[in-house]
């Protein structure tokens, strides 16, 4: 049996008198990347934060890497990473200085710290900049700088708050492979994203939230098979409604989203036999993905 | 309810000092011009008020004007430079640079980092307070052995008015508020405590107010001292500049728990 490294049991946090967070559960298993996927402000950041215990629940009970949270919660986060959604590095300072300084937070030495600065800067591949001004860094090295600061404490668990959100997607793609060879490594991750593409690149298993619900759990492939299990045509263009009627026969589901159609057939072709004279259509047919299990789910986009 | 403030408290005792080591690191980068800016202020008002109004005054309470004005000066340069190190560079860190957030994702508690800038506040009235308190000894107005008993009085102002300027940077929710704070409390107490001029100059009922001013208590240790004479009450100065050292502490960390792990 796998150890629980994070377990929410009917959580609730309210905020005045709006619910943020409503008897939500989870556990994560130690060594797996656990997804909370979701529109901006579903819940997911006050999850991860009541996860540290920088916010306590109303209700419920959180337990992190076997401590009691808030109670405990600092003698769990000796061994927690965290990576914040907002950019928080010292700007006053270099990319050494902002480990050297954030190791002592962690009770390190001056000697303990700078032993592991040069794997850290290695990991981040940041060697080049160990004495730049972090003020001058790009959106992708402060985010990896945060990573690597994250990891001075050599946690088993780390958690990262939307950590590629406004980065240019190669910046993004270096994240994500850092992100997996720490997988690699044996670190537990719980990752907070509204990026369809990185939760089903990175999460082992994830739950999809909507105004701090739980509306699906399980893992990227089988959610999107469970929900959606045949292709999908995105169609522009048009009015929306007169294609509805053309192409139902032979489609499962058919969703409007804005100015989409998406279409889920298992029998694509003959929805494109069904539309062939319509030239001034976009067709676009896809595998189905976890933005589609959203799109059921709530009968809206993600995007935010 | 109280488990969870007990939580936020102080871990232990070394912790806070990881925090006054990052302000130290950031400070020793351009503490030229820190300590320039930091004495200028002071040394202004004490040559310029007491030269000028110093012919006009002649002698108070035994001594030259100037010499009156410059132990008033220590105190109050240690009140100025601890309040604002905290009203502004603190809440810089809090507010703007989120860097107490960073913190708190470590073992730090919010107490250790509260009682870190609440020390480095007080680093940095001593600096203030302690060159002025120099200045004044190497030009003949003060004794030069009286520096060893005035300058834990120092550190213990910073302590005090760090400690107050944390409740109102818990309480603030932007720069504009602290000028109330600066033109309404400090500037008052500035003229009540007998910086300036001595408390007798004023009517009755105010000289008592200054009995509730952590400014006049520290002024009272501070002025005999540097005359080379007995200080009166010395332990009760010192109660009153430890009770507002302590009390503001854990005030303004259960407010700044409020304002930031709510």
């Amino acid at each position: 049996m796998t150890a629980i490294a994070i377990s929410l049991i009917d959580v609730t946090k309210t905020y005045l008198d709006r619910t943020v967070v409503d008897r939500f559960s989870f556990a994560v298993k130690e060594g797996e990347c656990f997804g909370l996927l979701g529109p901006n402000g579903a819940g997911k950041s006050t999850i991860a934060r009541m996860v540290v215990g920088m916010t306590p629940p109303d209700a419920g009970k959180i337990t992190v890497l076997g401590a009691p949270v808030p109670a405990q919660a600092r003698l769990a986060r000796a061994s927690i990473g965290v990576v914040p959604q907002f950019d928080d590095l010292d700007q006053a300072f270099t990319v050494r200085e902002n480990l050297l300084v954030f190791g002592r937070y962690f009770n390190m030495s001056t000697r303990q710290i700078e032993a592991v600065i040069p794997s850290l800067l290695e990991f981040a591949r940041l060697e080049s900049k160990a004495d730049a001004r972090v003020a001058g860094l790009s959106g992708g090295m402060k985010r990896r700088l945060m990573l690597a600061r994250a990891l001075i404490n050599d946690p088993q668990l780390l958690i990262l708050d939307e950590p590629t959100t406004g980065l240019d997607p190669h910046a993004r793609h270096l994240i994500w492979e850092r992100l997996r060879s720490l997988l690699a490594r044996g670190k537990t991750i719980l990752l907070t994203t509204h990026f369809m593409e990185e939760a089903e690149r990175l999460c082992d298993r994830l739950c999809v939230l909507e105004e701090g619900q739980k509306i699906a759990e399980g893992r990227p492939q089988g959610l999107i098979d469970e929900q959606i299990g045949c292709q999908v045509i995105e169609i522009n263009g048009g009015n929306p409604h007169e294609l509805r009627a053309l192409i139902k026969t032979c489609a499962q589901r058919i969703e409007v989203s804005g100015e989409t159609l998406f279409c889920y057939s298992s029998a694509p072709e003959q929805v494109r036999i069904q539309l062939r004279e319509r030239t001034d259509l976009r067709l676009l047919q896809r595998p189905p993905n976890l933005e589609d299990v959203f799109l059921r789910l709530t009968g809206r986009e993600m995007k935010d | 309810m109280w488990e969870n403030y007990a939580a936020v408290l102080p871990a232990n005792g070394w912790n806070w000092t990881a925090v006054w080591r990052r302000n130290y690191l950031a400070w020793k980068k351009a503490a030229l011009v820190s300590i320039l800016g930091n004495l200028a202020d002071p040394m202004i008002y004490l040559f310029g008020l007491g030269t000028g109004l110093g012919l006009m005054v002649g002698r108070v309470e035994g001594m030259s004007y100037i010499a009156f004005l410059a132990t008033g000066m220590v105190a109050a340069s240690a009140m100025t430079a601890s309040t604002f190190e905290t009203i502004y560079a603190a809440f810089a860190r809090m507010r703007d640079q989120r860097s107490w957030e960073a913190i708190l994702y470590t073992k730090m508690t919010l107490g250790d980092i509260v009682l870190g800038e609440v020390v480095w506040a007080a680093t940095k009235a001593l600096l203030a307070g302690t060159a002025i308190a120099m200045v004044a000894a190497i030009l003949g107005y003060a004794v030069w052995s009286s520096i060893l008993y005035v300058v834990p009085v120092i550190a213990l102002t910073g302590i005090a008015f760090a400690s107050l300027a944390m409740i109102v940077a818990a309480l603030a929710p932007s720069y504009d508020y602290f000028i109330f704070y600066q033109t309404l409390i400090l500037t008052p107490m500035l003229f009540l405590s007998g910086a300036v001029y001595p408390v007798t100059q004023l009517p009755g009922n105010v000289q008592q107010m200054a009995t509730f001013l952590p400014l006049a208590h520290s002024i009272d240790l501070i002025r005999p001292a540097m005359f080379g004479r007995p200080a009166a009450d010395v332990m009760f100065h010192l109660a009153i500049l430890f009770i507002f050292g302590v009390l503001p502490f854990f005030v303004s960390t259960a407010l700044l728990r409020r304002r930031l792990m709510s």
